[in-house]
């Protein structure tokens, strides 16, 4: 089984304003952007999974142009609040990589 | 006005964050009708808003701002900065004003400077709230007058049209506080007739600069706007748009790649053709744009009291094997030392974060059987004053140090500790409050400008 770090040209995550967080997985190579889209791996059910938040919380988008895959959903604590791990959100990927995917 | 075209020059992501000035020298002969730089964001925290302070340092910033305003003069076309100072509020504002005076008297520049305040009165957001005119967005905390009187400071994010306003009243030189990102370039653009999609389309980009080229650097991007199209290109030959790199930039910091929510309107990208003109350059046509009510988002901050921070880590396994019930007892003993002191519990908080374990993703954390050789704690106390903050940290750092746990070896001392003094003082912090638009009579009702001769 081959995981998503491997194929992958990013995965990664970012603030979308300090109430949210968004996700971008992308690719370089269309051929295989298009494989991992049929084969329906990355979805916002699995997003919603991976980040133990409700599906209808996950606003996302596929997204051709750039090879990519956009999710974006509420942070576990707003930017910069007490308790908060990670004030610009762009160390939340992890869990994006290992997703596997049967080419 | 078929053939009518305008070029608008990006310095960089952020004011402050620098460019190479061979880059603007290049853009120069370009013949740009405006120079322009994002100034801030909301990403570096809610510390910036409430306490008045600049994200880039004052040097950064001037330096900066020196070659973009010589630049603009020489070549007499605008220069506009939006979200001055990285928050946009009145202290970043007129720090930034101040810079550019003195660059001003420096080189002997003269010209006519807007600066466009965006700091909105609380009384005026008071009788907005009472006439039902400010709405919460998707997951906003609640809001009422005692909420809004509670802020250290909150401020709209203007439109274009604040801009347009500065620009038809003749001024060369706009500083902006906090604004939608793009809005000082479509500002410029539909100043000059363009029509509001390729306006906006154009303005998205330009905010990030060469966030839309690679290899990704700080650099400056020059964006001209047709009819219908835009066109980008960086102004260092090391660097391209590529029709992927531009498509990237879309993701760049928002919800949806494709559609985004503006003061006053809805860009629609979903059917956007983006081809390669040169290697170098790209061309993206069939953006949309479609009128909505007007609103302006709001951002705030409020005090959340006084935090001190120490750092601790160990290398003992059998403290790593029981990590979380070693600091249950940390919190509790802590708790009983913190009361004998008279301080009450509920003008305290301690946050204990475990760097080797969940200290980046916490709850999110899928890996939660990993054993690693070390472990970090960075302990954080927040108090109603900065003495309550520190005298709890103070405990809470010598608990962890010399509490026992079943089999512990090394009773000299349970953590390693890098600093001393080992307790820093982080001072007044903040929390972001409002996730709230106001639908104004006027787009320009809560942006006042006030004009100078330079």
């Amino acid at each position: 089984m081959t995981r998503l770090k491997d194929i992958a040209k990013a995965c990664k995550s970012k603030n979308a304003g300090p109430f949210h967080i968004t996700l971008d997985v992308m690719f370089d190579d269309p051929a295989l952007y298009e494989k991992v889209r049929a084969s329906g791996v990355i979805s916002a059910e699995r997003i919603a999974s991976l980040y133990q938040v409700e599906v209808g919380q996950v606003l996302f988008t596929e997204y051709p142009p750039a090879l990519a895959w956009k999710a974006t959903l509420p942070r576990r604590v707003p930017s910069g609040s007490v308790g908060d791990t990670d004030i610009y959100g762009a160390q939340q990927h992890a869990p994006l990589l290992d997703i596997e995917v049967e080419l | 006005m078929t053939s009518n075209t305008v070029r608008m020059m990006s310095a960089s992501g952020i004011l402050g964050y620098g460019f190479p000035e061979a880059s603007i020298r290049a853009a120069m002969e370009r013949k740009p009708h405006m120079f322009g730089v994002d100034g801030g964001s909301s990403d570096p925290g809610p510390y910036y808003l409430g306490s008045g302070k600049t994200l880039n340092s004052r040097l950064a910033m001037k330096r900066d701002l020196s070659l973009l305003l010589r630049a603009a003069v020489t070549s007499g076309v605008p220069m506009m900065v939006g979200t001055a100072g990285g928050a946009g509020g009145e202290p970043h504002l007129q720090v930034c004003a101040e810079i550019v005076r003195e660059i001003a008297r420096e080189h002997d520049l003269h010209f006519r400077m807007a600066l466009i305040h965006a700091e909105p009165p609380k009384d005026y957001l008071k009788s907005r709230l009472r006439a039902g005119r400010i709405r919460a967005l998707d997951g906003a905390p609640p809001l009422d007058e005692a909420a809004l009187d509670s802020a250290k400071r909150i401020v709209g994010m203007m439109g274009p049209e604040p801009y347009r306003a500065a620009l038809e009243g003749g001024a060369q030189v706009i500083l902006g506080g906090r604004g939608t990102d793009p809005s000082p370039w479509v500002a410029l653009a539909m100043h000059r007739g363009m029509p509001a999609a390729p306006s906006w389309y154009a303005g998205k980009m330009l905010e990030c600069a060469c966030n839309a080229a690679i290899p990704k650097k700080h650099d400056c991007l020059l964006v001209t706007v047709g009819e219908d199209y835009v066109e980008a290109e960086p102004m260092n030959p090391e660097l391209r748009c590529t029709p992927l790199s531009v498509a990237v930039q879309a993701l760049h910091e928002t919800a949806s790649p494709v559609i985004r929510h503006e003061p006053g309107c809805l860009v629609d990208t979903k059917d956007c053709r983006i081809e390669a003109v040169t290697e170098r350059v790209v061309r993206i046509s069939g953006m949309r744009w479609q009128p909505e009510p007007y609103s302006v988002k709001l951002e705030g901050v409020r005090s959340v009291g006084f935090s001190a921070v120490t750092f601790a880590a160990t290398r003992d396994p059998g403290l790593i094997g029981q990590m979380d019930t070693f600091l249950d007892f940390v919190r509790e003993s802590t708790r009983t030392k913190v009361r004998a002191l008279g301080i009450a519990d509920d003008t305290y908080q301690l946050v204990l974060r475990v760097y080797g374990r969940n200290g980046v993703m916490g709850a999110w954390e899928p890996a939660t059987h990993v054993v690693p050789l070390e472990m970090a704690i960075v302990a954080e106390a927040m108090g109603t004053t900065q003495e309550i903050a520190n005298a709890a940290l103070s405990l809470a750092r010598v608990t962890l140090l010399h509490s026992d746990f079943a089999g512990r070896m090394c009773r000299e001392g349970n953590m390693a500790f890098p600093f001393s003094p080992s307790d820093i003082e982080r001072g007044e912090v903040y929390e972001f409050m409002l996730n709230h638009v106001v639908l104004p009579d006027d787009p320009l009702e809560m942006f006042p400008i006030e004009y100078e001769e330079v």
